[in-house]
């Protein structure tokens, strides 16, 4: 019932905003076309790529299988085992408190406190569908920057809350 | 930004705000940004043409399956997507630039960055909704800096959701790993800003 008003809330935004604009057309209300004329080009923006995005995300999804990288998790160490976990972030979708049941998960198979951290920061900036947008939107040039900054930095925090937390019996808990 | 009165050469379509700022964001060649949006679009469009037909080819299956997958999680974002472009549209509208190039514009330095990143780790924006924010930011001449700090704060800082990072980590890692991010977030900015 809560779904299914939440979903009406959102067409409601719509056929209001469809609704002013209309008017704005009927009664020339600059305002309201002007604001219609933004409008259009970020749905042209949007239309010119977003679809595409999807159809290369759903096939990475089949046949790059997460549960297939989740198994490896582990019991490899070093740069690979780094690699795991970052090949397994790429994977993920959705927002961070997300990763923290999965990070729960890593710390039960026994992935390291590095990798676990090195996981987090690759969640929240490495996801391949969020990959997508930020090229369609900011271009590859940014992403490309952010992100060749970023691995760096990320890999280095993991090193250091591995080196502070070591001694320190560190646990995840259950939720 | 009196570049905005000005007429383009050659067109006299009426434009709307954020095209006048394709323009004078690029400066030199109105037209660049415009096609970098079009090679994007051409990019995204040839890379699934391809890997539907690799996909096809190796397992049928599998790819109507992954293009179902797809279709689902476009339909899943559709409309809260289409909202929040109506919400920037609106908010583009009322928000002058010149207010947006005095605060987060490159001349805006440390302040401009610490606000992007305190604003950044506070809010809870999906990521999907960020873009289209941050790419009007840059429309409307915030700097690769602020903008970088602030998409790296929203995704690795999260002050919202921070008791449940408590539960799960533990008051002491929980807050250390938010600090260490903030930090590094501030760092990527820069060097994302030093870089572009």
């Amino acid at each position: 019932m809560i779904n299914f008003l939440r979903r009406k809330k959102q067409y409601l935004w719509l056929f209001g905003f469809l609704a002013v604009t209309l008017a704005s057309f009927v009664f020339g209300f600059n305002p309201g076309k002007e604001v219609f004329g933004n409008f259009t080009q970020f749905f042209i923006e949007m239309v010119t790529f977003i679809p595409f995005l999807f159809i290369i995300v759903g096939l990475f999804d089949v046949w790059f299988p997460k549960e297939q990288v989740e198994k490896h998790i582990g019991q490899e160490s070093g740069i690979k085992g780094i690699l795991i976990v970052i090949v397994l972030a790429m994977l993920q979708a959705g927002p961070l408190y997300g990763a923290f049941p999965v990070a729960y998960i890593l710390y039960k198979k026994g992935a390291s406190i590095k990798n676990i951290f090195i996981y987090l920061g690759a969640f929240s900036s490495l996801k391949i569908p969020m990959l997508g947008m930020e090229i369609g939107y900011l271009g590859i040039q940014f992403t490309l920057a952010r992100t060749l900054v970023s691995l760096p930095l990320f890999i280095a925090v993991g090193y250091f809350m591995e080196w502070y937390l070591k001694d320190r019996d560190f646990k995840i808990n259950k939720i | 930004m009196g570049i905005r009165n000005i007429p383009a050469a050659g067109t006299h379509r009426k434009r709307s705000r954020v095209n006048n700022h394709f323009r004078s964001f690029v400066g030199t060649d109105p037209h660049q940004l415009e096609v970098i949006m079009i090679n994007n679009a051409f990019i995204f469009i040839i890379v699934s043409i391809v890997l539907t037909l690799l996909s096809l080819l190796l397992d049928r299956k599998k790819t109507v399956m992954g293009l179902k997958k797809g279709w689902k999680m476009f339909q899943n974002i559709a409309i809260p997507f289409l909202n929040i472009l109506i919400l920037v549209s609106l908010a583009l509208y009322v928000v002058p630039p010149s207010l947006i190039v005095k605060y987060l514009g490159p001349g805006s330095g440390w302040g401009g960055q610490m606000i992007a990143a305190i604003v950044g780790s506070i809010t809870l924006i999906p990521g999907f909704i960020s873009y289209p924010i941050a790419s009007v930011l840059i429309k409307e001449g915030a700097s690769y800096a602020i903008v970088a700090t602030f998409m790296t704060t929203l995704m690795m800082v999260g002050v919202v959701t921070l008791p449940l990072e408590i539960a799960y980590f533990g008051r002491k890692v929980a807050i250390l790993r938010n600090v260490l991010n903030f930090i590094t977030a501030i760092v990527i900015g820069t060097f994302v800003g030093f870089i572009l």
